[in-house]
């Protein structure tokens, strides 16, 4: 039973979130370290370099790393505050049990026998796929690589997901189809040659603020800047053409520049001939997207949509970019492709200042979906389907190629699978779908479904609060081990500290149960090194090959791109270069697209859009950040965004409270009153559980193929509030603060 | 010898991100503390922010006004926090600041303001705000590398009513601009009566 075992104020209390704002030792400690650990923030993709102070087993500290030749010593926020995870009061320290009043600690030996005794029981009443896995982004790509081998050999399960699954799966299935391969095309040097950069639903300054300076610095040598979105975020605010698009419609909008590429000639007919297949569909497809038809759909001005095209179209060298603003949508795969579709179409990529990337978004956000924690993927970015790489991976992994199971469920869809009772067992770790996962009133009442729970993760979030058993694992900086950043670069995070008390490595977690569930021959793994050695087997020979990868090479070049596929090999930064590509026949693939409106789009009833997004203080669900207490303080809860039209429609003054309702549910917050946002969209930042969650209103909808969930867009209505009805901030009474 | 490292603001590519707020805690001259200032312009109209960190006035007013000769400047130019056995907390300096830079903290009941992250610069690190400054508009480097590089020139010369001040630390401006000028006088059409005097004057002269 999933339900909470206590009260949930009495969870907090004893849990947290409480606000840590002073490194443990106080603030002189980092003045006298015992180490400086060159390593990287955990924070999100671009995965900037930085050093750690270490003092007695604590974090204590940093110095900025100006060596590092990604960030040159820049950080956000939340990389200058990171080191205040370490030590943190609310920090699991033990395993813990279900109880009658809360959560108890108990031995390690317990809490692993009790999980293996619950995986057994499920699978002999319901099958092996009854029990699913659900694996994080944010984990060193060992442990990536692991959580995929221990649920398909230890658990014996299909259904493992991730939750990249909320994050880069668009972008990634619309790489694959038209690349071959699914990983940024450029380092991010090359966006300092371009002479036009279109970026595309991405809040970069906050989101991934180090890109920032790159786009300002190409701008300043020259480059015309376009951006897509529908708020005036701060790299908007300076760009050269803004089209402020109504979302759920940048399909349409990106059409419409194309069409306006082929009509005025801006072509690179070579290499559309020579290096492409598919250009005549998707000049059929865009030719129902004339730019005054295309500005009606998209909702900007069709002269502005013109001018973006032939910035785009007449420059010599170019760098897109796109993030989650255009990617979370059912529409999701094709919005990228439509993006990929002007990219090929002008024949800039594979060369110098001529790119093409995602940002990623998670710390691990490109290695993490590479290895096999992806319910359709083996090690090596290989096809989980895909007879040959079946057999190789099985001769890895010395099993039976049958033995490994098929596609499983996508994370979204293991919910629902859930709620129809198929799944009764989950383990998940350093995943919190509670808050991150969209239509929360539907996810908790899955996890009430729930015969057993166990959550591994080094915080209690607000999903392990419902667990049977929590495992107290490991943060990023407890392990060695490498992750990937945004371009592609494989960097080596240093182990700084060993976990705390009686909390574990996560990968002698998934270890030892693995051992308890009768597979631990093949998983005798002494350290993360022995599991990146067998990772770079397993990846050999695959799109994602990390066979030349070690961490001293990795420390000698700062960085190795892969693919890397033999030991004197020195990676690739820069993908394409040859004119190849990966696909079957070694071009690339234009893919026509058409546009089509959102799942929910608005009504009389439901007028509003809403769409939800990051603030540069948090990350994800902000289990970690909202115990940070300078982030915690820099936005301490949820707000929702309003142009001043609606607002004074609402009768709704800045910092009244709002409620704002969907089809699935209602929150109340307070209302930022800013012309910075399309009047006829709201928006509302994601970091937060319980009432103060935006994803009680996101809907469950899903790209078909990539089945990310559209959580760009759903139709909202939108009231005045009483006063005194914004809920109150689910934090510990007792912040460290008040001891200081 | 290697050209001296100089201190930039550029308003124009401030994200708002406060990085600089958290880094100015990690200051070795006064940890766990933020003196640094990040203003929201005006956040319904604008997403626009600026940083500003003490501008380290070449003839200090703060240290001019400062009645207990609290405020020191170090042989390179840089204006240090008030000494803490000297300051009487009196506020002057917070007053007669023209940039608004330092603050009277009653914890340690003295002025605290930014001193350049004089432990780093000191010793040839960069200060703690411009290194992490994920967008650079806080920038701590070569004239040379900013003009070759940026739009817009660097300026540290400013005139309030007829006092001119001029600092170490430069804002970049746009091409055109050689002083600031923060009187309306300078700004109205020319044959316009300049001081307040005048104008009573003009006034009267009309009266009659």
């Amino acid at each position: 039973m999933a339900d909470l075992p206590a009260p949930e104020n009495q969870i907090i209390e004893r849990f947290g979130p409480h606000a840590a704002y002073v490194p443990v030792g106080g603030w002189g400690a980092a003045s006298d370290p015992d180490r400086r650990v060159p390593s990287h923030c955990c924070f999100c993709g671009q995965q900037c370099g930085m050093i750690l102070l270490v003092k007695d087993n604590v974090i204590v500290g940093l110095e900025p790393w100006e060596e590092f030749p990604f960030n040159h010593g820049m950080l956000c926020p939340k990389g200058v505050n990171r080191y205040l995870q370490s030590g943190h009061p609310d920090r699991l320290r033990a395993p813990l049990v279900r109880a009658p009043n809360g959560f108890q600690e108990t031995t390690w030996d317990d809490a692993l026998d009790r999980v293996a005794r619950a995986v057994r029981q499920i699978q002999a009443e319901h099958g092996r796929d009854a029990f699913a896995m659900l694996s994080g982004a944010s984990l060193i790509t060992e442990k990536a690589y692991l959580a995929g081998k221990f649920a398909r050999l230890a658990l014996k399960t299909r259904n493992i997901d991730y939750n990249g699954r909320l994050c880069m799966v668009s972008a990634a299935a619309a790489s694959k189809k038209a690349f071959g391969i699914d990983r940024s095309a450029n380092p991010w040097s090359d966006i300092l040659l371009a002479e036009c950069i279109l970026i595309a639903g991405s809040n970069t300054a906050e989101c991934s603020p180090i890109t920032t300076d790159y786009v300002w610095r190409a701008r300043d040598s020259g480059a015309h800047v376009i951006v897509v979105d529908p708020r005036l975020t701060p790299i908007a605010r300076t760009a050269d053409v803004y089209l402020p698009v109504r979302p759920g419609r940048d399909a349409a909008l990106l059409n419409g520049m194309l069409h306006v590429l082929i009509q005025e000639d801006l072509l690179d007919h070579t290499f559309i001939r020579e290096r492409t297949t598919g250009f005549e569909q998707v000049k059929e497809a865009v030719s129902h997207y004339p730019p005054a038809v295309a500005a009606e759909i998209a909702g900007v001005h069709a002269e502005d949509l013109v001018r973006a095209a032939r910035l785009w179209g007449e420059a010599k060298t170019s760098f897109a970019l796109h993030a989650r603003g255009i990617e979370h949508h059912i529409q999701g795969v094709e919005n990228c492709a439509a993006v990929i579709n002007l990219v090929l179409a002008t024949g800039r990529i594979g060369r110098p200042g001529c790119g093409y990337g995602t940002i990623t978004g998670q710390g691990n956000g490109q290695g993490g979906r590479e290895h096999g924690q992806k319910c359709d993927q083996l090690p090596g970015m290989r096809d989980i389907e895909d007879p040959a790489a079946r057999e190789y991976i099985a001769r890895v992994w010395g099993v039976h190629p049958d033995e490994i199971p098929h596609q499983g469920l996508t994370a979204v869809e293991i919910f629902e699978a859930i709620d129809r009772s198929e799944i009764r067992g989950l383990l998940s770790i350093s995943f919190n779908p509670l808050v991150s996962l969209p239509d929360a009133g539907f996810i908790r009442n899955c996890l009430r479904k729930l015969d057993f729970y166990c959550a591994i993760d080094f915080f209690l979030s607000e999903t392990a609060r419902h667990a049977d058993v929590v495992l107290a694992g490991s943060t990023q900086e407890e392990e060695e081990g490498i992750v990937t950043s945004v371009e592609g670069r494989v960097i080596h995070i240093r182990q700084a500290v060993e976990p705390p008390g009686q909390a574990r490595q996560d990968t002698r977690i998934l270890c030892d149960l693995a051992e308890r569930l009768g597979a631990g021959d093949k998983f005798r793994f002494r350290s993360t090194r022995e599991i990146l050695d067998e990772l770079r087997v397993a990846s050999r020979g695959g799109l994602a090959d990390y066979y030349g990868i070690t961490y001293e090479k990795i420390d000698r070049q700062m960085g190795v791109f892969w693919p890397c596929p033999e030991l004197d090999h020195p990676g690739t930064p820069r993908l394409f270069e040859d004119g190849r590509f990966y696909t079957g026949d070694g071009r690339a693939h234009f893919i026509p697209v058409t546009w089509h409106p959102p799942a929910e789009d608005t009504d009389e009833e439901y007028p509003i859009v809403l769409t939800s997004g990051r603030v540069v203080a948090h990350y994800l669900s902000g289990n970690q950040t909202r115990r940070i207490g300078p982030l915690l303080d820099q936005t301490p809860n949820p707000y929702v965004e309003i142009h001043p039209q609606l607002a004074a429609q609402l009768g709704v003054a800045d910092g009244e409270p709002v409620r704002i309702t969907s089809r699935r549910g209602s929150i109340v917050l307070p209302a930022s009153v800013v012309t910075t946002i399309r009047p006829d969209t709201v928006f509302i930042p994601y970091h937060w559980g319980g009432r103060q969650s935006v994803n009680i209103l996101t809907i469950r909808a899903l790209d078909p193929v990539s089945k990310i969930p559209e959580y760009k867009i759903c139709a909202v209505k939108l009231e005045k509030a009483a006063a005194g009805a914004v809920p109150a901030a689910e934090i510990a009474s007792l912040s460290p603060r008040h001891h200081v | 010898m290697s050209e001296p490292l100089e201190f930039f603001i550029d308003p124009m590519r401030c994200i708002g991100c406060q990085a600089c707020v958290s880094a100015c805690r990690e200051c070795g001259t006064h940890r766990g503390t933020s003196v640094i200032h990040l203003e929201v312009i005006d956040r319904m109209r604008t997403i626009q922010t600026t940083p500003m960190v003490c501008m380290h006035c070449v003839d200090p007013t703060c240290a001019e006004v400062c009645p207990a000769d609290a405020i020191k400047q170090t042989p390179e130019g840089v204006v240090l926090s008030s000494l803490k056995p000297r300051c009487i907390g009196c506020e002057n300096c917070v007053i007669a600041c023209p940039f608004g830079v330092p603050k009277y903290d009653a914890l340690p009941d003295q002025m605290m303001k930014c001193d350049q992250c004089y432990d780093r610069t000191s010793i040839g690190l960069r200060p703690w705000c411009a290194t992490v400054c994920p967008s650079r508009a806080l920038y701590f480097g070569p004239r040379s590398q900013v003009e070759a590089q940026r739009r817009g020139k660097p300026l540290n010369r400013f005139r309030f009513g007829n006092e001119v001040v001029e600092t170490k630390v430069n804002i970049i401006v746009p091409e055109g601009v050689d002083e600031f000028v923060f009187d309306v006088a300078a700004h109205i059409s020319e044959g316009m009566p300049h001081s307040v005097a005048d104008l009573a004057l003009a006034a009267s002269a009309e009266d009659h």
